[in-house]
């Protein structure tokens, strides 16, 4: 056998030795020697983001089930980014008594759910993107679930283990249609067969459903309408920077993956699945924003602001072309600082005072100025308000959409980001206008999270600004 | 060139001060930022000398000192041609400008240190000073025009904060604002201009545009608008930018009233660096203006002799310390620009003198900033002893303030034209060129000179001689943190006339030997000498001459003591006619129209979204359902469309 296909799964290999070491760490390292197990496990995923940024070529392994391309590496590194942002975040959150003990499985279950994510971007094969898909899904209900004792822990994890089941059989049920019309489950050879005029499989009903049922599970993993309804339970039930994981790596990971299949498999009846995007994106964008204007629970909030920014990425997707990919990766990179500096304040002020309402944050410009600033640029670039990064991100995403022609749907998104800037600018206008006598008091962060809400804010500031960034990114882009 | 490299430090520095400044001065103690502001800027100040020195002795090829770009990197490609680059460029005029900005501005930080002593928001003001000199230079070391006007609106943004430093006074923050709407409207005229002159020539960059291998001429040949090219209307534009920033007729209205700042900025801003920025924008684009649209250049003499005339009558009357040092800035800088507008060709040696008047405007430039920082910071230190700008306060200072007036004396001889004070030499130049185009310009321009003799010095004996005021405290000397930089500059206004400055700064690059031609010095001086005469006839004894002289011109003195009513013209013309019949019917569509859409919008979404509540039920069945169909649904359609 020949084992040098195993190099091409350097980015998978490197993780899964971090993980391995991690976990070998846990079990076997002393108590007193564990108290630096979560920097030692931020320090290795950084040192492995270093590792992948030694650029990658394109090729495939084992026989095409495995699929690897600089795009593909690339959007690995903003994942990983993301997750290190959310590993950091967590650190005091792993420190209180209750979770301490958990503390190994937490690191390793997200490092494992970040592997099946991989995988699913890599794969050539819907087997192997279904292995991904499951390997990304399961750690993450465990995550959920991790304050066990807590109802709304369980509660959510119940939800969010149910729908997964649910769509994923959906989804296995849309392979086998495509299965079905097609007969294999290689991307590659769907795309050749499907794109044979003689075959006539393009107009095949068992292709259309498989892709829409394909559509459907994914829309789960995206929290796309109507497929979205768990995402606000789930949010508001698990620890914050879990759901800081699901609303910007989950969200993130599925969304490329989507396309990539999308781009590869499915292009030559590209028409069918971009009317599907089409209304999709739209009652995405829009039921999000509507549900979004009237939430008190900034958790609940910030899961509807994410299923309407998971209508934004997808515009990337409906393009189609290699602008689109650029701009969805960027959109991604930008949201994950912007949302994780949104989360990462989120859960100083929960970790202290346990409040999460938006009216708890009434004044806190009075008592934390820096946070409240902090906040307030997270939030602007959210809305995509210039010059931060969220404005050019949308810009791009925007531009991409309306290259290929989608002029309504650029309008009803410019439309729906007025709305959107109505309810991101209430939690602004709480933490600096309304005035509270008992506001949250000056609260003391710890390093961990000074460190990650600095990071954020910067990647905010400095995105956007930044032109070779989006340059890098579209260098290895591709289309249809 | 490698040898260059560190020329980024001067743009860096301020930057990096600025934002210390203004993030974390509320911490430190005034002097702590006052000194970091100051030794900031003095290494800024090394550099640039570092700079030139380096600059001016580099060998030259063919006789030409070559430019040079250390830095040029794209900032941000849209299409093949339209890129828009950021670096810094380097040949005599911006280096002349780096010299400049860094000596005033290091003078101005030097003597605020006494001047602003106690204020509140001292650090603050440092931190705004920072980001006008950051930004004054990003002006001159631009390489492109677009890096140019990006930085002419950061110097537009940083001289609104420091106009209206004193935030709390009612006249300060309408002076700040009149100041930044005014030169914005004359911005608006630059951007057309500049969108103009790249849409024709299909770059920004300087050299392209000025090396002579794109033609404005031919690539926008055969386009007009109103009867002038379209090659005309994009320079004339340009220069509206300049105009604004200049205070050039009939945009000047802004800069007496930005004498409501701080008095140092006034030097800084209103005397040596913001205010000259249109002169040197036109002087950046120069072989444009005089090879491609000579037309242009005819307007732009014309504007500058207006503005030079008018200025000058304005100043005799004025009563306001700093408002006549504001006007005569107004009108020597009209001189600058009559310089660049008599230039007939880029020639400069033995054979023509068509671009004498290129090189006469810029050593004016160059020593007016001396003196006129020079002027201002007396005025400064005048203020600061007696706490009133009007000159009926002061009278007899001489007693009291020794370097004070020493110093203003120097300064009012140079500007007056009086050898061998550096302004006789720098106008003598300009006067010369002014009579090579023709003896119209050459004598009304002199008429200026005999005018600005006449001001400077009526407001010299006002100040310190004349009948003295009743002062509730003995006025005395300033302190030394604002003595130096007034002894400092006047030894630069007595030498700096004798540098060989055509050695350095010509239009084509090539040496030339400043000679004086004897008739038009003869002429300068003797004038000059005839309005100090008047002035001190008028103004040295206590007397009630000036008042008689003020009645026998009863109507004039009244229109210049209003300033021709220009104000007032331009009151008019907002308020009653462009609010009223072109601003109240757009704010009504606004109010109705637009925000009555967004209303619509907003309403439509509370409704949607309370009706829609109840799809978010919490109760895991309903989202399988939900789910199911959602997914059918979408089935059911593509079927049916497909």
């Amino acid at each position: 056998m020949d084992f040098s296909n195993f190099l091409w799964m350097r980015d998978e290999l490197s993780l899964l030795a971090v993980i391995l070491i991690l976990f070998l760490y846990d079990t076997f390292g002393s108590d007193k020697s564990r108290r630096a197990f979560s920097t030692v496990a931020c320090i290795l995923l950084a040192a492995q983001t270093a590792f992948m940024l030694i650029p990658a070529t394109a090729g495939e392994a084992f026989g095409g089930m495995y699929h690897t391309s600089p795009a593909i590496n690339i959007v690995k590194i903003v994942l990983n980014i993301g997750t290190l942002l959310v590993l950091i975040q967590a650190i005091p959150w792993v420190k209180t008594a209750d979770v301490v003990i958990r503390r190994g499985e937490f690191f390793i279950l997200t490092l494992m759910t970040l592997f099946g994510m991989y995988l699913m971007i890599s794969s050539g094969n819907f087997l192997l993107f279904f292995i991904g898909l499951e390997t990304a899904s399961l750690p993450l209900t465990a995550l959920v679930a991790i304050e066990k004792y807590k109802q709304n822990s369980y509660e959510a994890a119940a939800k969010y283990v149910f729908v997964a089941l649910f769509s994923s059989s959906l989804l296995l049920m849309g392979l086998s249609f495509i299965y079905g019309a097609v007969g294999t489950l290689y991307y590659h050879d769907i795309a050749l067969a499907i794109g044979n005029v003689t075959k006539s499989i393009a107009g095949s009903p068992l292709l259309y459903v498989g892709i829409v049922l394909f559509l459907a599970g994914m829309g789960f993993k995206i929290s796309i309408v109507p497929f979205h309804l768990w995402t606000a339970d789930v949010y508001q039930g698990a620890p914050t920077s879990i759901t800081a994981y699901l609303s910007v790596i989950s969200k993130g990971a599925a969304a490329f993956a989507l396309m990539v299949i999308l781009f590869k498999t499915f292009a030559p009846v590209a028409i069918v699945w971009q009317y599907v995007l089409w209304g999709l994106i739209v009652i995405t964008i829009t039921v999000g924003n509507l549900f979004a204007v009237r939430q008190k629970n900034l958790k609940r909030f910030m899961a509807f602001s994410s299923i309407s920014q998971a209508g934004y990425i997808l515009l990337g997707v409906i393009a189609g072309s290699a602008t689109g990919m650029t701009s969805l990766i960027y959109y991604v990179l930008v949201y994950i600082f912007s949302n994780l500096a949104v989360f990462g304040i989120i859960s100083v002020v929960e970790n202290a005072t346990g409040k999460v309402n938006i009216d708890d944050y009434n004044g806190l410009y009075r008592t934390n100025p820096r946070l409240s600033v902090a906040m307030m640029l997270a939030l602007f670039s959210l809305a995509g308000i210039p010059p931060f990064a969220g404005f050019f991100s949308k810009f791009f995403i925007f531009f991409a959409a309306a290259e290929q022609g989608f002029y309504v749907l650029v309008f009803i998104a410019l439309l729906n980001t007025v709305i959107s800037l109505y309810y991101y600018l209430l939690v602004v206008k709480a933490m600096f206008i309304k005035q509270d006598d008992c506001a949250i008091p000056a609260l003391k962060s710890d390093t961990a999270s000074r460190i990650n809400i600095t990071i954020c804010v910067i990647g905010v500031l400095v995105i956007g600004l930044l032109s070779c960034i989006y340059t890098a990114i579209d260098a290895h882009a591709f289309g249809m | 060139m490698e040898i260059f490299n560190y020329s980024f430090i001067i743009l860096l520095l301020p930057m990096l001060m600025f934002v210390t400044l203004g993030l974390c001065g509320h911490k430190m103690s005034h002097r702590t930022a006052g000194m970091l502001g100051t030794s900031g800027l003095f290494i800024i100040t090394v550099l640039a000398y570092i700079v030139a020195a380096q600059y001016f002795t580099m060998p030259r090829i063919d006789g030409v000192f070559a430019t040079v770009t250390p830095y040029n990197f794209t900032w941000l490609q849209f299409t093949e041609s339209l890129i828009i680059k950021l670096g810094i460029l380097l040949d005599p005029i911006s280096v002349m400008m780096l010299v400049v900005i860094t000596t005033v501005s290091l003078m101005v930080h030097i003597y605020s240190l006494g001047y602003m002593h106690g204020e509140t928001g001292f650090q603050r003001y440092y931190a705004f000073l920072s980001l006008f000199t950051f930004s004054m230079l990003g002006l001159v070391v631009a390489t492109n025009i677009f890096q140019m006007y990006i930085f002419w609106e950061l110097v537009g943004a940083s001289s609104y904060l420091l106009i209206g430093f004193y935030y709390t006074k009612q006249s300060a923050v309408a002076a700040s604002k009149k100041a930044f709407i005014v030169t914005r409207f004359a911005d608006l005229g630059f951007l057309i201009g500049i969108l103009l002159l790249s849409f024709f020539t299909k770059t920004f960059d300087f050299e392209t545009l000025t090396n002579g291998s794109v033609s404005l001429i031919d690539t926008a040949a055969g386009k007009s608008f109103l009867g002038i090219s379209a090659a005309s209307w994009a320079m004339a534009l340009i220069f509206m930018g300049g105009a604004g920033k200049s205070a050039m007729f009939p945009l000047h209205i802004w800069l007496p009233d930005a004498m409501e700042g701080p008095t140092p900025v006034s030097a800084l801003i209103h005397a040596a660096t913001m205010v000259v920025a249109g002169v040197y924008l036109v002087a950046r684009l120069f072989p444009v203006y005089v090879i491609q649209t000579p037309d242009v250049l005819m307007f732009i003499t014309v504007i500058g002799a207006i503005t030079a005339l008018y200025a000058a009558i304005v100043a005799c009357v004025q009563t306001d310390i700093k408002r006549v040092l504001a006007f005569s800035t107004i009108s020597q800088i009209a001189f600058m620009i009559v310089a660049l507008g008599v230039c007939t060709s880029m020639e400069l040696d033995h054979e023509g003198h068509g671009g004498l008047g290129y090189m006469a405007s810029m050593f004016h430039l160059f020593t007016h900033a001396m003196f006129k920082a020079l002027l201002f910071l007396g005025a400064g230190a005048i203020i600061h002893a007696v706490h009133s700008n009007e000159m009926s306060a002061m009278g007899g200072l001489r007693k009291y303030m020794p370097i004070t007036h020493i110093t203003f004396l120097i300064a009012c001889l140079a500007i007056a034209g009086i050898p061998p004070f550096s302004g006789f030499f720098s106008k003598d130049e300009i006067l010369a060129a002014a009579f090579d185009k023709s003896a119209f310009w050459g004598i009304w321009m002199s008429l200026v000179a005999g005018l600005t003799a006449f001001y400077m010095f009526r407001l010299y004996f006002n100040i310190f001689w004349g009948k003295e005021a009743h002062h509730e405290h003995t006025p005395h000397e300033a302190p030394k943190t604002m003595t130096i930089p007034l002894l400092f500059l006047a030894v630069v206004t007595c030498f700096a006339g004798f540098i060989p400055f055509g050695n350095f700064v010509t239009p084509t690059g090539l040496s030339y030997d400043i000679h004086l031609n004897w008739t038009v010095a003869g002429t300068s001086i003797a004038i000059a000498i005839i309005g100090i005469a008047l002035a001190t006839w008028l103004y040295m004894k206590p007397n009630d001459k000036p008042t008689r002289m003020a009645d026998s011109m009863r109507s004039l003195h009244t229109w210049a003591y209003h300033r021709f009513y220009f104000d007032e013209i331009y009151l008019f013309v907002t308020h009653k006619i462009i609010f009223r019949y072109i601003c109240a019917p757009i704010a009504w569509f606004d109010r109705h129209i637009i925000d009555g859409t967004m209303n619509l919008m907003a309403t439509a979404t509370q409704w949607a979204s309370y009706h829609i509540r109840g799809l978010q039920s919490g109760r895991l069945q309903s989202y399988a359902v939900v789910f199911l169909f959602g997914a059918l649904l979408v089935a059911f359609i593509v079927l049916c469309c497909m």
